[in-house]
Formats: structure tokens, C-alpha cells, sequence
């Protein structure tokens, strides 16, 4: 069987730090909104907002590896294999017919891969990150001269933002298990390498 | 390369500190502060305050004297005073009266009715016990006269001065029954010894009218009753007797004998932090504000400052009120008059002890740990006055609190609302005027027939009694703001950010936890279970045709 070496170890520990982050902040974001009553609101408007700063200091580290390593050309989306990747996930996964997409340590996203995670990169991080931060700056905004802006509107954002991530977060976990093996993918994420057939 | 790698670990491990370093948080939902533990009963006597003045006023010739009357001791204080009873003069103290500069209302006692025992007008000697006057028994009381003041209310320190209802601002200068028809006696007022021993004013003095606003202890206020007098810790984190010890004018500072702080035209917000001692500023010296600052919550929950420029800081922390005494929360004159079936006077007590119907005022309601209602408050108070349009067909509002979230001079604040039913001219449309006490045949308090009371307190008002009369339903507003507790009983982020929590009705803004777009909140979750179903299904044939050997 071969073997490549795909994830990168901070790369690894950005993920899973993102994870358990993501996780947290969907837990306990949810129970500000008034969804449900679990660890009560002061705790979990505490573990959100502390989560929401370690995920800020995350990130500026994850943009600037990825800048410094060329990795962003990962996310650069193509036209290329994705009728035919999408065929796979509704016919021949069920066969176990062969992958369309063959991983490189140049090219280790499939193209809808590539695509789901530019949308997440591009679309739900930024609104969830600019709504986010409006909310925790509430009492800033006549200072920045936001006046204009409804918390009612920036909440309604943020809360859109914490659907999508919801619904990328429960389609994440299960197309982890669709690699070429049920566990390779995730075996890759934690390992780094990544068994082919 | 081993290098970046040991400094993405010690971020790594940075990170996991900061993320988990939460505080524990309070129980959310304790709704009552009541005493923490019961403390074992202090046997300890009163401590008198320390006296540091300068004049010993027992050893001055001018107070050597039997004096028959208030008003000769008055003229002994203002022949070295010189200038009080001028500057007394000047206060809503004495004239009972406030013009409101923003609505031009005339308030003060003297005008208003509200719908406790509605109105002075034609009751003024019984009335004028909290007056700081003598004599004021009707419309001829001489306003200027200087020593009509009453010095000693205020400034006893023997505890043994007390002005009597019905006795015009004046105490008992003979032994008399008290209260009448008791049995029970009260001493002459011993005015040499209260006048040598005048000090600066006291919880007790103060007390000796605030906390019995509407005719008993906390009745009207609810959050000022004779408890303050020697508060313990969790009633009054201020004025605690053991703690700070606070006296009233210590917040409502005096100058020149005007007094800090008014109910009608209160400061509900003060955004301008902490008013130092010296600076020039004409600001009100009586709000939190001018202690705490706008921005108290620094270095424990810095999130909750964030509240301030909406949130009065009574509503988190005076949780509730009529926490020692019960306090009146409705009253119903139209049910008064009703006598025994020999024609005497009832009063029928509560589980309670305290009085819930008597012949001379209607029905009562008392209510303890009170939880407040929540409103906008810009500090301007509108009140439903004296020639007023008042039908019948509509509740009044004695007292209207102004403000909205759209203004940026509102806070929400805790008020007590209390309710009540009393009579109006259904002729001249107007909150009726009528004549309560006295030894007279028309005072309702002696004969229980409304025609003759209204006759006689319409007439005092100039506006003749039409002879059609009906009772309203009203309802007036007190703010909230004495007795705050101490800060591990104030309010938890969850009583207010829940659903039907306690400002669930307060409108205009968005408060996370309370707040939700109904429709967004169905698509989102459908969404994502969708979602799910969608992904356990595929996850479903997938085991299946493995299982069929693919």
C-alpha cells in the first residue's frame, strides 16, 4: 500500500484546535441564542467569546503559514473532475469503483474539496468573523461610527453564519469517511499520512 | 525547523490555557435575595453617632429656656442661624411645591394626587405632620413667616421629637392619647432637651417620614422602611450598620439645606463617570454614577459595562423590593364606608397582621420580595393632574415614566407600579379632591359619606363639586433605587437574557437569549437536519452494499 505525507503537523494542530474551537463556540452559541439551556448563559457567553479570541489568534497563524507555504493554492478552485467526483459520491462509493481524484502532496484536496472549503474560507468565516466581532464591539459603534447598524441585523448575520457552519460541520464529518478507505482521511488528519490504494 | 516547531507547541499550549481558563459562573436563577445565613442576634444597644461638632448646644444660653412651643425654639435656632429658615424656605421641604422645567407641570405635594391618600388639599393638618412647618392647617399659612420652620424634625437627636397628625407640623406639647381612642398615652415633647442636643440630620430623621410614605412602614415606596434605620448587610450594601453605614444625606448631599434627589425629576441617566469632590459641576451628586463611574465592572465582568449605556444600575442590583416589610401594591377606595352591622368602623387584617380592609380607606394589597417591573426612563415623570381630563373610561396614570429605547437618555429602570381605584367628577371630568380627616362633619374619615367629602374638597380647589361622581382605576410609578443589594445578590445574566425572563417586556431593542427570528431559527435547524438525514442515509446504502459484497 502506498503512503503519502499530506497533512503537515501544525497544519494538523490547526485543524483539530479548530475543531474543538468550532465545536465549543456552535455549543454555546447556540445557547446564547436561546436555542436551549445547558451550561447557562454567563458560562457560555464566557467560553464563546474566550473560544472566539483563541480561534482569531489561530487563524492569524494558519494565514500567515499558509501564505508563507504556498499552501492557499490548495483552495484555488477547478473545473476539472467535479461532474465527475460528484457522480462518484452518488454512484461509485456505493460500488467501491475506483476514486476519480488521486491525492498529491501538491494537489491533496479533491475538487469539491477544494471548493466546499473555499466557500467556508471565502463566505461563512468571514461573515461569522465580521458579525462576530460587530456583536462583541456593540458598545464601540457610535466610537466607529456605526450607529447606523442594528443589533438586531448583526445578531440575524451572525446566526445565518452559525447555520451554514452547522451544515458544513455535519457534512464535514461524514465525507470524512468517504476517502479511500472509511478511516483514511481521518487516519491522514491525524497521522499526516495519507494511505492510497 | 526544531525550532518552529517548539514555538507552535508553546502557542499550542497558550491556547489550550486561554480556552479553558473560563470562570465557573453563579447559580442563574436565584430570583430573591434574602440573607445569606442568619446571623446570631446582635444584643449590642444602638450605637449613638460620635458627635464631632464644634458647638455644644446644651451649654448655650438661648436653649436655656422651658420652651412652650416649636416656634419659640425656632426663633432661639435662627437668632444664630441666621440665615436657615431663608434657605429652608427655598426647598421642596417647605413649599411642598416643584415646577417641572421640561413638561411645566406643578408638582409637589401640594399639587398632585396620587392614589394613595390622593390629595393635602383641605387635609393639611393632618397632612403637614411631615411638613417641615408648624401651623399649616389651611390655605392661611404664612409661608414667609420665619419661624414657622420647624428646625427640630430634622435635626433631633433624642429620638423623642414626633409630630402628630392632625396637630398642624406641631408635636404634642400636652400629654395626649395617642393614637386616639387607644387608650394609650404620649408624653409631652420635652423641648429644652431635644433643642440642646440638635445635630446633624440621621437615618431616623429622615426615616421618620420616608419610610412611612402613605400612611405606614414601606407602604408607599417599597424600597425605603424602618429597616433602614440599622439595615444588616443584605438589605442595604450601603447603609449596612455593621459595613458602610451609610446615612441618607451621605448620597443626597445638601447645600444650603436644598436636599440632593427628587422623584420628580430624577437623573435616570448619568453617563459622565465619577463627579469628583471639588469639581465645579451642577450635576446631581445622588446618582450611582457619581461614585461608580460609568464603567464599574472593571477587572471582575468587564462585559457588564458594556450594559450601563442602557441598563439602570438598580435594575441588576436591587433584585427585588419590599424586601423587610411588605409594601402597599393596590388600594381600592371605591369599597370604603362599609361599616359592622352595629355601624362601626371595620379593619380586617390579613394572614399577615397587616390591615387589607378598613371602613375609612377600602381595600389594600400588601406584597413582600416584590419583583419589579422594568421601564424606559429618561427622567422626566408625567403626571395626570388636578383638571386633567378623566372620564372613567380609561385607567389614569397618575404618574407616566417618559423614555424609550430609541433615546439615548433612557435607561431601563426598575419601578414599582402600583394600582389603585378612587373617586373623580364624572361631571367636571376631573381626579376628584376630597376632604379625608378632620373633626369635622364633612371628612370622610368620620362620616363615610362621599358627597359631603367631595363637596368640601372640590370646593378648596375653586372647580365646585358637579354632583356626579364615579371611581377610576389608576395606576402610578415609583422609581426603584434605595436598598440595592450586595453584588453577589445582584441579578444573573440569565433572569433578563431568557425567554420570559424579566424584561421580557421591555421593547425596542435586541437582547441575545430573549430575542430570535422565528422563521430563520426553522429554516436553519430543517436545514441541518436535513443535512443529517441526508448523510445517514448515504452512510446507510453504503454499509448495505458493502454488506452485499461490493
Amino acid at each position: 500500500m502506498e503512503r503519502i505525507y499530506i497533512f503537515k503537523r501544525f497544519e494538523r494542530f490547526w485543524h483539530w484546535t479548530q475543531a474543538l474551537l468550532i465545536i465549543l463556540m456552535m455549543i454555546t452559541g447556540f445557547e446564547i441564542h436561546g436555542a436551549y439551556n445547558f451550561i447557562g448563559f454567563h458560562s457560555a457567553v464566557t467560553v464563546h467569546t474566550t473560544a472566539a479570541w483563541a480561534l482569531i489568534t489561530l487563524w492569524v497563524f494558519a494565514i500567515f503559514w499558509h501564505f508563507t507555504t504556498g499552501e492557499w493554492k490548495q483552495y484555488i478552485p477547478t473545473a476539472e473532475k467535479v461532474q465527475a467526483m460528484m457522480l462518484y459520491y452518488v454512484t461509485g462509493i456505493f460500488t467501491h469503483a475506483p476514486h476519480p481524484f488521486r491525492q498529491t502532496t501538491l494537489s491533496k484536496h479533491n475538487p469539491l474539496q477544494r471548493l466546499a472549503y473555499l466557500f467556508v474560507k471565502l463566505m461563512i468565516n468571514p461573515l461569522i468573523w465580521v458579525t462576530g466581532l460587530l456583536y462583541l464591539f456593540y458598545n464601540s459603534w457610535s466610537e466607529w461610527g456605526l450607529d447606523w447598524l442594528s443589533l438586531g441585523w448583526v445578531a440575524t448575520f451572525h446566526v445565518i453564519g452559525a447555520f451554514m457552519m452547522l451544515i458544513f460541520f455535519i457534512a464535514h464529518i461524514y465525507l470524512a469517511t468517504a476517502g479511500h478507505t472509511p478511516t483514511s482521511h481521518i487516519k491522514a488528519m491525524i497521522t499526516g499520512w495519507e494511505e492510497l490504494d | 525547523m526544531n525550532k518552529y516547531i517548539s514555538l507552535i507547541t508553546a502557542l499550542a499550549i497558550g491556547m489550550l490555557v486561554v480556552s479553558t481558563s473560563w470562570s465557573t459562573s453563579k447559580p442563574e436563577a436565584t430570583e430573591k435575595a434574602e440573607p445569606a445565613k442568619t446571623e446570631p442576634a446582635k444584643t449590642e444597644e444602638k450605637q449613638k453617632p460620635e458627635n464631632k461638632s464644634t458647638a455644644d448646644h446644651s451649654k448655650f444660653k438661648e436653649l436655656k429656656t422651658n420652651f412652650q412651643n416649636g416656634p419659640q425654639v425656632t426663633k432661639a435656632c435662627i437668632s444664630c442661624h441666621t440665615e436657615a429658615a431663608k434657605q429652608v424656605h427655598a426647598t421642596k421641604h417647605w413649599t411642598w411645591e416643584f415646577l417641572n422645567p421640561d413638561t411645566k407641570q406643578k408638582l409637589g405635594k401640594k399639587h398632585v394626587i396620587n392614589n394613595f391618600c390622593t390629595s393635602v388639599k383641605t387635609n393639611q393638618s393632618f397632612c403637614s405632620a411631615c411638613h417641615v412647618g408648624y401651623g399649616w392647617k389651611d390655605d392661611s399659612f404664612d409661608f414667609k413667616k420665619e419661624t414657622n420652620v420647624d428646625c427640630l424634625v430634622c435635626h433631633d437627636t433624642t429620638g423623642t421629637y414626633k409630630k402628630l397628625p392632625g396637630l398642624a407640623g406641631h408635636p404634642n406639647y400636652q400629654r395626649m392619647e395617642w393614637p386616639p381612642h387607644s387608650g394609650k398615652y404620649r408624653e409631652a415633647v420635652d423641648l429644652k432637651k431635644v433643642a440642646q442636643n440638635v445635630g446633624k440630620t440621621s437615618r431616623d430623621t429622615c426615616g421618620g417620614c420616608h419610610f412611612y410614605g402613605g400612611g405606614g412602614n414601606g407602604v408607599k415606596h417599597g424600597d425605603l422602611d424602618s429597616t433602614l434605620a440599622e439595615p444588616e448587610r443584605y438589605l442595604d450594601v450601603h447603609m449596612d450598620k455593621d459595613g458602610l453605614n451609610f446615612t441618607c444625606g451621605k448620597c443626597h448631599q445638601s447645600d444650603a439645606h436644598e436636599v440632593a434627589g427628587s422623584r420628580y425629576a430624577p437623573t435616570a441617566a448619568d453617563d459622565k463617570g465619577v463627579l469628583i469632590k471639588g469639581s465645579k459641576s451642577d450635576r446631581n451628586p445622588n446618582t450611582c454614577q457619581a461614585c461608580h463611574g460609568n464603567t464599574p465592572h472593571d477587572g471582575v465582568e468587564p462585559k457588564l459595562n458594556d450594559h450601563t449605556n442602557r441598563i439602570a444600575c438598580q435594575t441588576c442590583h436591587i433584585p427585588a423590593f419590599a424586601r423587610a416589610f411588605a409594601t402597599k401594591m393596590s388600594w381600592d377606595w371605591s369599597t370604603a364606608g362599609r361599616l359592622s352591622e352595629k355601624g362601626e368602623r371595620l379593619q380586617i387584617k390579613g394572614s399577615d397582621g397587616r390591615v387589607i380592609y378598613d371602613s375609612k380607606k377600602g381595600d389594600f394589597t400588601y406584597e413582600k420580595y416584590v419583583i419589579p417591573k422594568y421601564k424606559w426612563f429618561n427622567g422626566s415623570v408625567k403626571y395626570t393632574l388636578f383638571g386633567d381630563k378623566v372620564d372613567g373610561t380609561e385607567k389614569v396614570k397618575i404618574s407616566e415614566f417618559m423614555g424609550s429605547a430609541d433615546d439615548p437618555g433612557s435607561r431601563i429602570w426598575p419601578v414599582k407600579v402600583f394600582t389603585g381605584k378612587q373617586p373623580f367628577d364624572a361631571g367636571n371630568q376631573t381626579l376628584a379632591v376630597f376632604h379625608t380627616a378632620g373633626e369635622d362633619d364633612a371628612a370622610f374619615w368620620g362620616n363615610y359619606n362621599w358627597e359631603k367629602a367631595l363637596q368640601v374638597g372640590m370646593a378648596a380647589t375653586g372647580t365646585p363639586f358637579s354632583g356626579k361622581y364615579g371611581f377610576v382605576e389608576t395606576e402610578s410609578v415609583w422609581p426603584i433605587t434605595h436598598m440595592v443589594a450586595p453584588k453577589e445578590d445582584a441579578l444573573t445574566c440569565a433572569q433578563c437574557h431568557t425567554k420570559n425572563g424579566r424584561l421580557e417586556e421591555v421593547g425596542g431593542i435586541y437582547m441575545p437569549g430573549r430575542d430570535s427570528n422565528a422563521v430563520l431559527d426553522f429554516l436553519g435547524f430543517s436545514a441541518a437536519l436535513l443535512t443529517l438525514i441526508g448523510v445517514l442515509i448515504h452512510g446507510g446504502i453504503r454499509i448495505i452494499m458493502s454488506k452485499k459484497g461490493y
